[in-house]
């Protein structure tokens, strides 16, 4: 008897075809995030993810994707049943949102990518296909190898098929921008807020949910400022910045930068770099011990390293 | 429990922590640690080999209360310096057998590290030591308008580290997420005696997610000893009601039903007569006795939002049958309802002295036909069985429950409890929801998972712990980790004195 993970699907098989067991390989998405960890070697051979959703069930919040499906894709099928997943919308695959694992701008309302991942398939370095986490909204059945590769920029096995948790699309949606309001003050005037930014001057939040529910907190904020409701979230520079939520307090470090902070968050968006941050050695002692049992011979994703400048 | 612990010692005289003496392991730990909080008697050594799972107790070697992340590392180093394993110990109420010594480990039990370090609102965190018990931890934030969200039944014993071991999840999960959701940073000692700090308290940690596979590893990777928990923001508003039926089929359908629409409650609890009736005579909830299942639900945030789902919720439960439709009138009648779901498995004590507590999930749609033969099985092997669970996410609880002096019996509870597995497997379900695969579930991993992904799940613990020696033999089952089999026959002579 075959274990109830083994993986049928021989597009999947074709993948690891393609894959190999020599050479330098990596994943090429939409190249929307194509910089992040480092240039990748040049040497590398690239390969695709194959596209499609495999399975939806509305009922049980839950998709089977493949991973080179673009986010856009995948979010207008969902939309048709009233749902949506925790990926962010910015052009990219649905592979290449998870291997870097940054979050939406809405993340308060939407949840975190890492939460988003319920089963992962991926090629490892010896061609095999394998599979962590499992296919059901609740799951503590093994090592969470799906949270060890959100994130990991494809270097510890190159993503196939993923299974996602969907959330309920909201009722209601609103955009609201006041330039007297506190933004600290946002947090625990209204309760759960998708997204609270902040420019400097500017405080944009936005609020979801049932429609009576949007009004009344819509209502609260004005004890706070004065409101407009605007189509959309501003523009984000291109730089991101991790911080802890307090330290937005004090945007001197980005002083002359244009910038938008994520309240309650702690992303910065900004037109400067954030300056490197020393790692921790015994973690960075430990993060290589993992690639090197999951890559011993450095094929996949030369180059990269989750982390890095 | 420290309070039973002390009186069976002073009952047993054996106060005395000189065994072991000429032991090295055991003198190398007392000079570390203060020599009382080490000890090698008889009945520390006894009450440690077990948890609060069914199965056989192991053999448990030195038994260790650190109080600070310094004398663990040093407890590790004593560890590596002399090949010994190590079981890393919180409440020991494991329903998996996660906190079974085996290999005559050196037992760490973290449950003095019990210190709510820092309560941080700006950031909505909390720091705290392993040893602090969940309930406590919410007791204390509940004063500043905060909690933290998972809620396992256990949650009156159970500590945070254990929490973090296994991942563990609570009625409330269903909203606001497990474990993993609600943990930021994790300072870790490792099996190599350094310490490392997994996650952080930013929006986006760089680097590998070691913190998210640290949580759900069940001691495996090694010893937590410090974590930063988010704290949740009370509800302004909840609305708690109660819907009974005739079957359990029509409250299983309901739960689907209002996934279905889109709704997100904070709870759905199902629970069936025999546990209804048994929790009624217990505690007496207000529940009816009468019903074939009864379904808990739970909606929390706006007042305005909750009353828009709490009716819709009520309109779904009838159009599927419900016999009765019941709204929590206040606060006291809230706390009666949800007092009778948390103090079921405490009530099936009236019906048979000992039960098995299983936890699979299977697709929310397929909760009706797994319940079915969940009783099927139950019938053919000549047992009782009563269902508690969280609907929800489709994670079940069967309890089967019996009298271990019954010949035979305890057989029959395992090959319907393996029989209860493979449905769940066979309707596109997982091994466990919330309780982790400890040595319970170690033999089903292959019925899951291929060999294959077994061995990428060696390669996570071979990077955290190449020797094997923490909490060897567990999870992973042990024809796909060698190292645990050398570590678990490297069991010292004296051990078995």
């Amino acid at each position: 008897m075959s274990a109830r993970l083994t993986v049928t699907d021989p597009v999947l098989h074709r993948l690891a075809e393609e894959v190999g067991v020599e050479g330098p390989v990596a994943v090429e998405g939409s190249r929307t995030r194509w910089h992040i960890g480092g240039a990748a070697d040049p040497q590398t051979r690239l390969v695709k993810a194959p596209t499609g959703i495999v399975e939806y069930v509305p009922d049980e919040m839950t998709v089977c994707v493949r991973a080179g499906t673009s986010v856009a894709d995948l979010h207008a099928a969902l939309a048709e049943q009233g749902q949506r997943t925790g990926l962010p919308e910015r052009g990219g695959t649905v592979g290449g949102a998870i291997a870097v694992g940054e979050n939406d701008v809405h993340v308060l309302g939407r949840g975190r990518v890492r939460e988003a991942v319920l089963q992962i398939r991926y090629v490892a370095d010896d061609a095999k296909l394998v599979t962590g986490g499992g296919p059901t909204v609740k799951n503590v059945t093994g090592f969470d190898l799906p949270r060890l590769m959100t994130g990991s920029l494809g270097t510890l096995g190159l993503f196939a098929e993923v299974i996602l948790r969907t959330n309920p699309l909201p009722a209601t949606t609103v955009w609201l921008e006041s330039s007297d309001a506190d933004p600290f003050a946002v947090l625990d005037t209204i309760l759960r807020p998708s997204a609270v930014l902040w420019n400097g001057i500017i405080t944009t939040v936005q609020i979801e949910g049932h429609g009576p529910a949007v009004a009344a907190e819509t209502a609260r904020l004005a004890a706070i400022g004065t409101w407009a409701e605007v189509a959309q979230a501003p523009e984000l520079p291109a730089h991101r910045w991790s911080l802890v939520p307090s330290e937005l307090g004090d945007p001197s470090r980005w002083n002359g930068a244009t910038w938008v902070a994520s309240i309650g968050v702690g992303t910065v968006w900004a037109s400067i770099p954030q300056p490197a941050t020393p790692t921790n050695p015994v973690v960075a002692a430990l993060s290589r011990r993992v690639k090197q049992q999951f890559d011993p011979t450095g094929r996949l994703n030369p180059g990269r390293v989750p982390g890095a400048h | 429990m420290a309070g039973f612990l002390s009186s069976v010692r002073r009952r047993l005289n054996l106060n005395q922590p000189t065994a072991g003496d000429g032991d090295p392991v055991v003198e190398a730990l007392r000079a570390a640690l203060d020599p009382s909080r080490v000890r090698y008697d008889g009945a520390e050594r006894t009450l440690l080999s077990h948890d609060a799972s069914i199965f056989d107790g192991g053999v448990a070697g030195p038994v260790c209360y650190p109080l600070t992340t310094a004398e663990v590392q040093s407890v590790m180093r004593i560890a590596e310096k002399h090949t010994r394993n190590i079981v890393p110990r919180g409440a020991g109420t494991g329903l998996a057998g996660g906190a079974i010594p085996l290999g005559a480990p050196i037992v760490v039990a973290v449950t003095r590290m019990n210190n709510i370090i820092e309560v941080d609102v700006d950031n909505r965190i909390a720091w705290v030591e392993p040893g602090v018990v969940n309930l406590d931890l919410t007791r204390h934030l509940m004063p500043l308008g905060f909690h933290f969200a998972p809620d396992p039944s256990s949650q009156q014993v159970c500590t945070i580290g254990g929490n973090v071991a296994n991942n563990s999840g609570g009625p409330h999960c269903l909203a606001y997420g497990v474990t993993n959701a609600h943990v930021l940073a994790i300072e870790v000692v490792l099996p190599s005696g350094e310490v490392a700090m997994l996650g952080g308290l930013d929006a986006e940690p760089a680097g590998l997610d070691l913190r998210g596979v640290f949580i759900g590893s069940e001691g495996t990777l090694g010893i937590a000893t410090k974590v930063a928990v988010r704290i949740t923001p009370n509800a302004p508003a909840v609305k708690t009601m109660l819907l009974s039926f005739d079957t359990v089929r029509n409250a299983a359908h309901t739960v689907s039903a209002i996934i279905a629409a889109g709704i997100v409650p904070a709870a759905l609890e199902v629970m069936d007569q025999r546990i209804t009736q048994a929790v009624e005579t217990y505690v007496g909830a207000g529940y009816p006795t009468d019903a074939g299942a009864v379904l808990l639900a739970e909606v929390d945030g706006l007042a305005e939002s909750i009353e828009i789902d709490a009716n819709r919720i009520a309109e779904i439960g009838r159009e599927q049958g419900a016999i009765e439709v019941r709204f929590a009138a206040d606060e006291t009648e809230r706390a009666l309802l949800w007092k009778g779901r948390k103090t079921a498995f405490g009530a099936v004590a009236q019906i048979a002295p000992d039960y098995y507590l299983h936890d699979t999930v299977v697709p929310r749609s397929r909760l009706a036909d797994v319940l079915d033969e969940v009783s099927a099985i139950a019938e053919r092997h000549d047992l009782i069985v009563m269902n508690v669970f969280h609907a929800g996410d489709g994670n079940l609880h069967p309890l089967l429950v019996f009298d271990k002096r019954e010949p035979g019996v305890i057989e029959r509870v395992h090959a319907a409890g393996d029989e209860i597995l493979t449905a769940s497997l066979n309707a596109g379900g997982v091994l466990s929801g919330e309780h982790g695969v400890g040595v319970e579930k170690q033999k089903f991993m292959d019925l899951f998972f291929t060999d294959d992904d077994l061995a990428h799940q060696n390669r996570l613990r071979q990077a955290f712990d190449p020797g094997c020696r923490t909490n060897p033999g567990k999870v992973i089952p042990s024809g796909h980790s060698c190292a645990d089999i050398a570590a678990l026959k490297r069991v010292p002579r004296e051990v078995w004195a």
